[in-house]
């Protein structure tokens, strides 16, 4: 198993492309209740386009977002609201270091 | 094995109250959380400062820590006294991955949990697991396969969860952009009973470039230029990730300037585009001849750069 020769090539998908993701599905792959991913879109952190929860579909961004806001509030008590300003304070900081050609 | 100074860690006394204990965390926290701090060994203190809490708040665990005496210091080889845990009982399974020099005095932390459940048909599916990958701009442009190494936890012949490496050769598709998370169906922990394994996330993120920065699909490069080029246009070779190209500078090209070259940054279905940022780099004075040309542009072009400021 250790010799690169004899391992075989995983091709995944990016999550990011891949086709719109229901509540279901996204509860599956952040680990989350739908009870908390409510509590994101109330938040307006991620958008699922949709009428109400049972025709909800996310796009593949989402993942990172509410994963993201399940970090802070885990490791540093931080709660949705919360969240949602660190999300858009680190997306100005990223825009302001790529604008200062910093990395 | 070494041994770990968790008040050094925590900043704290070995006397601190369990308030004190608390503030320490919460700041050090925020201060070395990895989705907000830059510092490259960020993930590491997050952890360190993590293990160090796990055990300070909890009253047990830190009267067994101060047990292990005072004379200890941080990175100073450990090997616990005999028996030394005799009647402590630990409670609650913490589940992130401490140190050896924790797993040795706590004992494990994964184990715990699985006991007595093979007794009756369970089956439940292995958790998804995430981790970072690091690439190059160039791999995002032509594609790319990396190998990485991941510690995964594995079920034992006794049916107990251990941590073993593992490598696996991963194919970086062509446009990838920084943040985003290419999934690895059934490469997760492994499912309980006959439940499926989980997946795998990776998350990547571009290694800093020399030359170019990268704005979600965008990619930008900063381009000297000599003033007269600047002035009167040319035409120049421009470095991109995807191989040399000519451009034309056009004619009064101000510092700041972008150009845009529509679709050659990082490629996908909505390909990025490259953009140019024009930089006027002056030749210095440094010889009799340059001093006088600058003189000569200076009574030949009467040009007061300050003009809007006066008046």
């Amino acid at each position: 198993m250790t010799d690169k020769n004899l391992l075989s090539l995983l091709t995944g998908e990016v999550v990011e492309e891949c086709k719109p993701l229901t509540l279901v599905e996204l509860c599956q792959i952040c680990d989350s209740s739908v009870e908390q991913i409510t509590e994101i879109v109330e938040e307006g952190i991620v958008d699922p386009q949709g009428a109400d929860s049972d025709s909800w579909l996310f796009h593949g961004v989402s993942v990172g977002r509410i994963r993201f806001v399940l970090r802070m509030e885990r490791d540093l008590g931080v709660n949705t609201a919360g969240s949602a300003l660190v999300i858009e304070l680190l997306e100005e900081l990223a825009f302001v270091r790529t604008q200062l050609g910093e990395k | 094995m070494e041994y770990k100074d968790y008040y050094k860690i925590m900043g704290v006394e070995r006397d601190a109250t369990q308030d004190q204990i608390k503030r320490a965390y919460r700041k050090l926290a925020r201060k070395y959380h990895p989705d907000i701090s830059k510092a490259s060994d960020a993930e590491e203190r997050f952890k360190e400062v993590g293990e160090a809490y796990a055990v300070l708040k909890d009253p047990e665990k830190r009267t067994a820590y101060d047990q292990l005496g005072q004379n200890w210091k941080g990175g100073e080889d450990f090997r616990p006294p005999p028996n030394w845990d005799q009647g402590f009982e630990y409670s609650g399974g913490d589940a992130e991955q401490f140190s050896d020099f924790f797993e040795s005095v706590f004992g494990g932390t994964s184990s715990r949990g699985y006991e007595g459940q093979a007794q009756r048909e369970f089956h439940m599916r292995g958790e998804d697991s995430h981790a970072k990958i690091v690439i190059d701009l160039e791999d995002a442009y032509k594609g790319a396969s990396r190998t990485i190494t991941l510690k995964k936890t594995v079920l034992g012949a006794d049916g107990r969860p251990y941590l073993k490496e593992h490598k696996l050769n991963v194919r970086i598709p062509k446009g990838i952009r920084q943040g985003q998370h290419i999934r690895l169906a059934g490469q997760g922990g492994v499912g309980m009973g006959k439940g499926e394994a989980g997946d795998l996330y990776l998350k990547i993120e571009f290694r800093s470039h020399a030359l170019y920065r990268v704005e979600g699909g965008d990619v930008y490069l900063d381009l000297p230029v000599a003033p007269w080029e600047a002035a009167l246009g040319a035409k120049v070779k421009v470095p991109t990730p995807a191989g040399v190209i000519e451009m034309t500078v056009p004619e009064n090209s101000s510092a700041g300037r972008k150009l845009r070259l529509k679709g050659r940054g990082i490629p996908g279905k909505e390909a990025g585009d490259f953009y140019v940022v024009i930089q006027i780099a002056l030749p210095p004075a440094d010889s009799d001849a340059a001093k006088a040309a600058y003189h000569e542009m200076e009574k030949v072009l009467a040009f007061n750069p300050r003009a809007h400021l006066e008046g």
